[in-house]
């Protein structure tokens, strides 16, 4: 009896450690993707700024409120602009960036066709 | 008549890629933040700077009033700079000055305070930094000028002459 409840305490243990794992995994993506605004060309995970690591406060706090990714996003581009986010969300002023590279795949893909394949032929 | 449609064709594809970087040189990549102006205040609870007793903003931003909500702390050298400011300015009676001690030392900011005086009609205390993105914020100093419970100015940085010839004609 008395190792079935070391077992079980181990077990409780071990997942706990794995959803805080998991919250933690979530965190640093999300820190990862948001641009800390007073040090240019740095993430707020890898900033040491006051601002990046009230963000990094913040983005936990959010996901203890149970927030999701998203919304963590929405409401940092609330106040602080699209320009936050590493990763642009699709929308009409971003759709050309987007679309780019798959256009230029698309038409190298046509010429690379046009010259060695065809001509083959 | 291949090669000239090769030709036409690179010379627009040229012609395009040309357009789009010379456009893109002429936008600074500097970050400038975009000041978003009537918006509505977030409401948030808060420490007070004093009694450390947990406050709602709603009670302290009330209607028909001007308030200036400035982010300080006793670390930042150019709120030493804009204090004297401040403190002219709360001689005004139709504005109320709001602090935001940001991430600072209790013992610290009380003397600040007392060296250069104090110009707020009420403190909250921001440990995290947390209440400050709440506005939007950045760091220190940033002000913002409320009525109604819409901010219709912010100030990044220190306020100087400028700006606070510009607080004072929006008061009137």
């Amino acid at each position: 009896m008395k190792l079935f409840n070391y077992l079980l305490v181990t077990l409780l243990v071990l997942n706990f450690n794995l959803l805080n794992a998991q919250d933690l995994d979530l965190q640093k993506k999300i820190t990862k993707n948001l641009r800390c605004l007073i040090c240019q060309g740095q993430s707020v995970y890898d900033s040491d700024s006051e601002f990046a690591n009230s963000l990094k406060i913040l983005t936990k706090q959010k996901l203890n409120e149970g927030l999701n990714e998203k919304q963590i996003y929405s409401y940092l581009k609330d106040r602080y602009g699209e320009w936050i986010l590493y990763d642009p969300e699709f929308n009409k002023n971003t759709y050309f960036l987007w679309l780019l590279p798959v256009l230029m795949f698309i038409i190298g893909g046509a010429i690379i066709f046009k010259l060695f394949i065809i001509r083959k032929n | 008549m291949k090669i000239k449609i090769y030709f036409l064709f690179y010379t627009i594809a040229f012609l395009i890629i040309f357009f789009i970087f010379y456009k893109g040189l002429q936008n600074p990549n500097n970050y400038k933040p975009t000041i978003k102006i009537k918006k509505n205040i977030p409401s948030f609870k808060a420490e007070m700077f004093d009694s450390r007793i947990n406050i709602n903003s709603e009670e302290i931003f009330k209607g028909n009033q001007f308030y200036l909500m400035n982010i300080w702390a006793s670390w930042c050298v150019p709120c030493r700079k804009e204090h004297t400011f401040l403190v002219n300015l709360s001689k005004k009676k139709n504005i109320k000055i709001i602090g935001l001690n940001y991430k600072d030392n209790n013992e610290h900011a009380k003397n600040f305070l007392k060296e250069l005086g104090n110009p707020y009609n009420f403190i909250f205390l921001d440990k995290d930094g947390i209440i400050a993105i709440e506005w939007g914020a950045f760091g220190v100093p940033e002000t913002f000028l409320i009525h109604n419970n819409k901010i219709i100015k912010k100030i990044i940085g220190p306020i100087n002459e400028e700006s606070l010839l510009e607080i004072e004609r929006l008061i009137q």
